[in-house]
């Protein structure tokens, strides 16, 4: 057997980030030191973040954009303030940006203007200028990929339901990045037909990164708009909203150090300004009378009822804390750390992993143009046997399909395990990991 | 420790020489029952005799605790009286809904007592319960298509 060596450069001082996470000093099952490998699905929350949802609530609580009174003046600023950070953080004005519940709120805010758009149009009822654009008819096509994670895959086929549009797809090579060269499931899926392409920044499976500009400049081509899921790359790596070439990004809170209840939509203000709104009521309108509304210019128009504030604080807090991050030969600073940090271990565990017989990862085996999902079968034990046995010792992945239903079905298999990794894990979590990969093939007797 | 009381031996060996598996004719009702959070699935067939049980032949992919609580259910369940395998069906329910907190009754479950130990890990529940909800579905289709089955 090789033997591998720990990673040293590049890494983040992760000792002294995971001192800053309450959680990772408890024990779990059987008292073992819990290696937290399940970030992918949400990342834990650092003292800072706690500190500042707790410090909103004790100090400025209010409801935002509504009353006059000094909490409420307040409130406000912390819940705009955030939206600046944040808008900060992706190279985004802050209002091109919309708070949700969650990314799949965010995307779902993007399909719904499509089939709202239709519905209206279908009965002659107004809509904002430019907004046209949103209409689809039988014909129209719509295009995502096959490595998409639920949420960027149900809400098109739920549009494609509503309008007549044709859902259509890129493939997935055997390696586990777009298949942009197939004859029928590739890049030439786009074509004047085309009103909408929604594709994953960096699969939540597979680790890949796509090539968005590349899509991005074909659907453009065809005067398509671009949505692009970026849960996991906004937070693992340095991300320009401007520069990606999409005219949507959607985000989470709660898997970038944030709380959970807030999730981020970015668009081109003058797409976000010719959209009908999606969820209506209070705070997003313009005028209310008997007859009919008029609404809010964005973000407001997007954000009806009293918004999740001390979430918004939270997250600001989370962007301060990424971006105060060093990687621990001070060679870099914020989002690029946080991204050297999660290469190397990404590298790690992809070697690591490999050199297991009987475990083959899903995915791309090169670390580049690839992020820190890395999900793999074991021969003989199904991924939630594996999963158990890790549990058992501490080691928390997530094993099933991970909300990529047809993704698995294309690599042919039911259910993989994933570990992801963060800034608070590091090279002895990796370990940890493919000890017990060992382990449950001496437990099931498969090694 | 745990993983012993999760993973009894019954059960490995269920896993590992599942007991009637694959799919036979003849039969009176076929379900398809997945388990959405996993994507485990399980194809089951009944075959209702003189208001017995008189088969169950299933095929699908699982977990070890899903196949085998499969196994186990086809060992119980075949030969019995519906209105009796509905008493195990329920037994079973209850055993794998008490958080382990329900003795199970090895007269009324024979094999299927060595799940108790999934139901101190709620996130498995589902898995042992996979073939037994198919079952409880494809007998009532059963009887729902020949009235005198249920006799």
């Amino acid at each position: 057997m090789t033997v591998l060596h720990q990673p040293v450069a590049g890494l983040l001082d992760f000792e002294a980030v995971a001192a800053d996470f309450p959680i990772l000093a408890r024990t779990v099952r059987g008292g073992n030191r819990l290696v937290y490998l399940d970030s992918g699905a949400t990342s834990q929350k650092p003292t800072a973040v706690l500190d500042a949802e707790r410090s909103f609530y004790t100090r400025h609580n209010a409801a935002v954009h509504r009353g006059a009174h000094l909490l409420a003046e307040e409130a406000t600023d912390a819940y705009e303030h955030a939206r600046q950070r944040i808008a900060d953080l992706v190279g985004a004005q802050p209002r091109e940006l919309v708070f949700t519940k969650n990314a799949t709120e965010a995307i779902n805010l993007v399909s719904y203007s499509f089939s709202n758009a239709t519905a209206k149009a279908q009965h002659g009822r107004a809509l904002p200028d430019g907004a046209e654009r949103f209409v689809l008819r039988p014909g129209d096509e719509i295009v995502v990929t096959e490595m998409e994670h639920h949420a960027n895959l149900v809400p098109w086929q739920e549009v494609a339901d509503k309008t007549g549009a044709v859902l259509r797809w890129i493939g997935v090579t055997e390696e586990g990045r777009l298949d942009l060269d197939h004859p029928e499931h590739g890049l030439s899926v786009i074509n004047e037909r085309t009103r909408v392409v929604a594709l994953t920044h960096q699969s939540n499976v597979l680790g890949t990164v796509t090539p968005v500009g590349l899509v991005a400049e074909a659907a453009h081509a065809v005067g398509a708009l671009v949505v692009l899921d970026a849960c996991q790359s906004v937070p693992h790596m340095p991300v320009d909203v401007e520069a990606l070439g999409a005219d949507y990004v959607a985000f989470s809170g709660h898997k970038m150090l944030g709380p959970s209840g807030i999730g981020v939509l970015w668009g081109r203000y003058e797409l976000l300004e010719s959209m009908p709104p999606f969820l209506t009521g209070g705070s997003m309108i313009e005028v209310v009378r008997m007859e009919g509304s008029t609404f809010a210019p964005p973000p407001q128009r997007f954000e009806a009822g009293v918004p999740m504030a001390a979430q918004a604080v939270g997250l600001g807090a989370a962007v301060d804390y990424l971006e105060g991050l060093r990687s621990a030969d001070g060679a870099l600073s914020g989002m690029a750390a946080v991204a050297s940090h999660e290469h190397a271990l990404t590298q790690y565990a992809l070697e690591s992993l490999t050199e297991v017989p009987g475990v083959r990862v899903v995915g791309p085996l090169d670390a580049e143009a690839r992020g820190s999902a890395v999900s793999f079968v074991v021969d003989g034990i199904h991924a939630h046997d594996v999963g158990q046995v890790l549990d058992d010792r501490g080691v928390e992945v997530r094993v099933g399909h991970h909300c990529a239903w047809p993704l698995h079905r294309r690599f042919g298999v039911a259910a993989t395990a994933r570990a992801t990794f963060y800034v608070y894990n590091g090279p002895s979590d990796v370990d940890d990991l493919v000890a017990a990969v060992r382990h449950a093939q001496s437990f099931f007797g498969v090694a | 420790m745990d993983l012993e009381s999760l993973y009894q031996e019954i059960i490995l060996d269920h896993y590992k020489n599942p007991r009637g598996k694959g799919l036979r004719e003849p039969f009176q009702a076929e379900v398809h029952h997945v388990n959405p959070t996993c994507g485990d699935e399980i194809t089951l067939r009944v075959e209702i005799e003189d208001g017995a049980v008189a088969d169950v032949s299933y095929d699908g992919m699982g977990c070890s605790i899903s196949q085998a609580s499969a196994s186990v259910l086809f060992e119980q369940l075949v030969g019995q009286r519906i209105g009796q395998g509905m008493a195990t069906f329920d037994e079973f329910l209850a055993l794998m809904q008490g958080r382990g907190t329900v003795e199970p009754d090895e007269d009324i479950l024979g094999d299927a007592v060595a799940f108790a130990g999934v139901a101190k890990y709620p996130a498995r529940v589902k898995c042992a319960l996979l073939a037994w909800m198919a079952w409880k579905d494809a007998v009532a289709q059963a009887v729902a298509s020949t009235p005198e089955a249920s006799a």
